[in-house]
């Protein structure tokens, strides 16, 4: 088991009447990569300024290692951040800005001449120590913030969005970057992010969070194939998010039909959220499946058709790779193992954020 | 033909340019290099040796240099503090602070000459708590005044201005990087403001040094800078070759504080070292 490095103990902070977090609590585990993720206010970002030293909470306390950092300054804090903005020194150079760090705590020339060196290796930009900020693009110098912070051998690396502002190819090249980097390093990430894909590419845990509420801990598969609630699901890429109820152990109703299903525990006629992802609805023949529909729409997505069916008055979004025409009528059909039955959210913080369906 | 068209639209900025100002610099040139008969001659070029115009462009240089220190001095922490308010009315305080620039620049002397006077609110105030009296008027510490009032916005916007552009996540880097408040001055808003404080002493130091106005007013004829020499030569001894070898001499002095001002601001820059 590895150690607690990070403890978040009661957190709850709000601005005027705006409450951020609320009796938040989180543990992270020395060299683990975790990501917090949660659209925009969700109080991500709050907890890794708070973490980095720039905000503090109303009330509970961060431990650092077993020791409480709450009111400690940023400046000193063993931890570094990359910026969501890069926020690189616009006024030094490359080797200067990467030295920054090192000279206040008054390392030898060598050293961190050596430093400068290694860390530009890491980030595959090696010789570019004279050149100025200006002449780099964006991934460039999204790289030199990263070599900015690792050069003081932080034990943990805060990354704000740090891709945000990079393009789609740019994004999934960096992404391999940083789990490279975290392999190589040993250190701890918190990796603060909106994007679900980036979330599970990199993961070793990912924190979901919404209105300052943690709406799941899990890795990216738990996450993905197991969401807890509907906000979980729906927020993981697209999903059929259908009302049913739970008629008894591995039998729900959904849309009028009963469905055999492999979960159990809910108690008998409970009302359930059923999710369904797009890419486990199988098409059949209309006689085979548990409802009938008609297809209302199809686009190519490169990998597969995204088709919406409508059956039961509820559109089906469906993921296939065989073409189905528009107005076919078609079965639906899904296998037990792939339907995922969440309670009901309980409190109305859980289903604060709208889902489409 | 796209580049015929361009320099014809150049036209008539070197109009401008030519008559309003090449052809003036020529004559205050012709001016200074001839004498009285109009032949050549280095008369009047050479008279600038004299106590009296010696005393003035030493004198000049004193006030534009203290004068520039002090708004230097004031203005820094100003901008400092108006930029890191954070509330609506930001723009608006500054805005007070720009005020006085828009009011006429000889009426906001002669109400410091008004105020500082024998009989003035000043002295009104310190006789009636019994405090003496002080007279500073028509002396060089009231030029000085005169001077930081009237030049102070000329300092304090670009500073503000460059100070408003470093952007909070700068700052925050250098702290999370382990700078604590000293080196982030230092380190960070110095260097990123130097471009501010240049263009603020150019503004402040070059109106200083050629002024005559304000100390005409407040110094009452007893403080003499080089642009009250030169006003001399030309409105009362019709001196205008004495007046122009002074005004050449003086643009010389100009141009050598921007180049010395523009070499700092570069190793500044460039260099960032620490």
């Amino acid at each position: 088991m590895k150690k607690d490095l990070i403890n978040f103990i009661d957190i709850s902070k709000s601005y005027g009447s705006n409450m951020i977090l609320d009796e938040f609590n989180l543990t992270v585990r020395e060299n683990e990569f975790v990501t917090l993720l949660g659209p925009s206010g969700c109080g991500k970002t709050t907890t890794l300024r708070m973490l980095g030293g720039f905000e503090t909470p109303d009330t509970g306390k961060i431990l650092f290692d077993g020791e409480d950092i709450t009111y400690l300054p940023a400046n000193e804090r063993k931890l570094n951040t990359v910026f969501q903005k890069y926020s690189l020194f616009p006024h030094m150079s490359i080797a200067d800005n990467i030295a920054f760090g090192l000279k206040i705590s008054k390392k030898s020339k060598a050293y961190i001449n050596d430093k400068i060196k290694y860390a530009l290796k890491l980030v595959n930009l090696d010789g570019y120590e004279n050149r100025s900020i200006d002449s780099l693009s964006g991934g460039q110098q999204q790289r030199i913030a990263i070599a900015r912070a690792i050069v003081n051998e932080p034990k943990v690396l805060l990354l704000d969005e740090p891709l945000g502002a990079l393009d789609l190819k740019l994004r999934q090249s960096m992404q391999y970057e940083l789990i490279r980097l975290k392999e190589e390093l040993g250190i701890t990430f918190l990796y603060v992010t909106h994007d679900q894909e980036e979330a599970l590419t990199m993961s070793d845990s990912i924190v979901v969070m919404n209105q300052g509420y943690i709406q799941q801990i899990g890795s990216p598969e738990e996450i993905y194939n197991e969401p807890e609630n509907a906000f979980v699901a729906d927020f993981i890429g697209h999903s059929n998010i259908i009302d049913g109820t739970m008629i008894k152990d591995e039998l729900v109703e959904i849309l009028g039909v009963k469905i055999p299903c492999v979960d159990r525990g809910f108690g008998e006629n409970k009302p359930v959220d059923v999710v369904i992802r797009p890419e486990d609805v199988e098409l059949v023949d209309p006689s085979e499946g548990y409802l009938e529909g008609d297809v209302v729409s199809l686009i190519f997505k490169g990998v597969h058709y995204e088709l919406e069916v409508l059956a039961n008055g509820y559109e089906w979004l469906v993921h296939t790779t065989k073409l189905v025409p528009v107005g076919t009528h078609v079965g639906i059909k899904v296998i037990p193992f792939n339907i995922q039955i969440m309670h009901k959210p309980e409190s109305s913080d859980e289903k604060a954020v709208e889902i489409d369906e | 033909m796209n580049n015929l068209k361009k320099q014809l639209l150049a036209g008539p900025y070197l109009i401008w340019i030519i008559g309003f100002i090449v052809l003036p610099m020529i004559m205050i040139m012709i001016y200074a290099f001839t004498n009285a008969d109009g032949a050549f001659s280095l008369e009047y070029l050479s008279a600038i040796t004299t106590t009296t115009n010696l005393n003035a462009i030493a004198l000049s240089l004193k006030l534009g240099f203290l004068a520039t220190l002090i708004c230097l001095v004031l203005s820094y922490p100003l901008a400092m503090i108006l930029s890191s308010f954070n509330f609506k009315h930001q723009n608006f305080v500054v805005f007070i602070f720009m005020l006085p620039m828009w009011m006429n620049f000889l009426l906001r002397i002669m109400a410091w000459k008004l105020l500082l006077s024998k009989n003035g609110v000043f002295n009104s105030v310190l006789h009636t708590l019994g405090l003496g009296s002080f007279n500073i008027l028509y002396s060089p510490t009231a030029v000085i005044l005169g001077m930081v009032y009237d030049y102070l916005p000329f300092m304090l916007l670009p500073i503000y201005n460059s100070m408003v552009r470093i952007r909070k996540d700068i700052i925050e880097a250098a702290q999370d990087l382990g700078a604590n408040n000293i080196t982030v001055f230092f380190k960070i808003i110095v260097p990123l403001t130097l471009s501010g404080v240049v263009s603020g002493i150019v503004m402040v130091f070059v109106p200083a040094l050629t002024s005559f106005a304000v100390s005409d007013i407040l110094g009452g004829g007893k403080v003499l800078l080089v642009g009250n020499v030169i006003e001399q030569d030309f409105m009362q001894g019709m001196q205008w070759n004495a007046g122009s070898a002074l005004s050449f001499v003086l643009m010389i002095f100009v141009f050598i504080s921007m180049a010395l001002v523009n070499q700092f601001d570069k190793d500044g820059e460039g260099t960032a070292k620490w």
